[in-house]
């Protein structure tokens, strides 16, 4: 690889911007794609690989190549500075998400509390509308606050995000739930929220309750049988 | 692909700003239960600095020496490790699987 190419690859990426790096075998000629300059089968091979989010080998015109997809991260939008999301960031980090935290409260919404992420300190309505989450984003309620959680699940659910969900017990999940349906969302959007939040390890401690949360998010990017049940994403 | 320790491409690319001569092996094909899928990237350097890797530990020494000649002669290489391979004997993936790795230098 020619450090112009790696370069113009780690722009790529900075940029968030989906790419896919062509290698030919077994030669190692190389080029970034999508580019109109290369064969549209090459282009289209790229476009599939991007939208699997998946590395292969494909073989074009007696040709073989390996199609390395860079994907932007999946990201995550953690509603409330709390404890447990600080234990929950860097487990969520370590798994391939770009995390962004949002706590108006800015004694909880620190940069000291919080080094290596981004901390908003608006609303969390405000927050998501600018964060916009889209397919590749999960959005996290931790307040326990109605004030702050209900407007950032009330954005979450008329977003696509891939997973939305709310810590608190079953009977605070039932009490919001009836606030959210107040709000205008029928029973099949509110099932996409995921309360109580996590994968059921019976965690007790916040370090224990990041990693149920954590290790829910892979499952639900992944695919997992463990993941919460998808329904049919109401998006906008 | 976001974090520090997956992030061969950054770390290589900061060995290589540092004055490193640097190589990538990236995993191209994969068959059976293989640890890593393909795009799994490990980065070596010619003072034999490792980062990342490209199976559950059982190739990455061999991958690293194949490094090594690649930054001598500039010649990638594509390498195959699996079961069905003579060099199962040295370095054959105890899992039973089977993988492809380019290796290419960064110049």
């Amino acid at each position: 690889m020619t450090p112009a190419l790696l370069a113009a690859l780690e722009a790529a990426r900075a940029a968030k911007r989906p790419v896919v790096l062509a290698t030919r075998l077994p030669d190692g000629a190389q080029c970034l794609l999508p580019h109109p300059a290369q064969p549209a089968a090459l282009n289209e091979a790229a476009a599939r690989a991007l939208a699997e989010d998946t590395s292969g080998t494909v073989t074009i015109d007696g040709a073989q190549w390996f199609l390395h997809a860079y994907t932007p991260p999946l990201r995550l939008i953690v509603v409330g500075a709390v404890h447990i999301a600080q234990a929950l960031v860097p487990f969520a980090s370590q798994v391939g998400f770009a995390v962004t935290v949002v706590d108006p409260r800015r004694a909880f919404a620190s940069d000291e509390r919080f080094p290596d992420v981004t901390v908003r300190t608006d609303w969390p309505d405000e927050a998501m509308d600018a964060l916009a989450p889209d397919a590749r984003t999960a959005v996290v309620t931790l307040t326990h606050d109605p004030k702050l959680d209900d407007p950032a699940l009330d954005r979450a659910l008329r977003s696509p995000a891939f997973y939305i969900g709310a810590l608190g017990s079953r009977r605070t999940h039932a009490a919001r739930l009836a606030r959210l349906t107040a709000l205008g969302h029928d029973a099949a959007a509110l099932a996409r929220i995921k309360g109580p939040v996590g994968l059921d390890l019976e965690a007790v401690t916040a370090p224990e309750i990041g990693l149920s949360i954590a290790a829910e998010l892979v499952a639900a990017r992944r695919g997992s049988p463990l993941a919460p049940a998808r329904p049919v994403a109401a998006a906008a | 692909m976001s974090n520090e320790m997956e992030d061969v491409l950054a770390q290589a690319a900061r060995w290589q700003a540092a004055g490193e001569q640097v190589a990538i092996a990236t995993v191209t094909e994969t068959w059976g239960s293989s640890p890593r899928p393909a795009g799994s990237q490990m980065a070596v350097t010619k003072s034999g600095k490792m980062a990342g890797s490209v199976s559950g530990g059982c190739i990455e020494g061999a991958v690293a020496d194949a490094a090594q000649r690649t930054m001598e002669t500039g010649t990638p290489q594509l390498l195959d490790f699996g079961v069905t391979n003579e060099r199962a004997w040295e370095v054959g993936l105890a899992c039973g699987g089977k993988v492809k790795v380019f290796v290419e230098k960064l110049a």
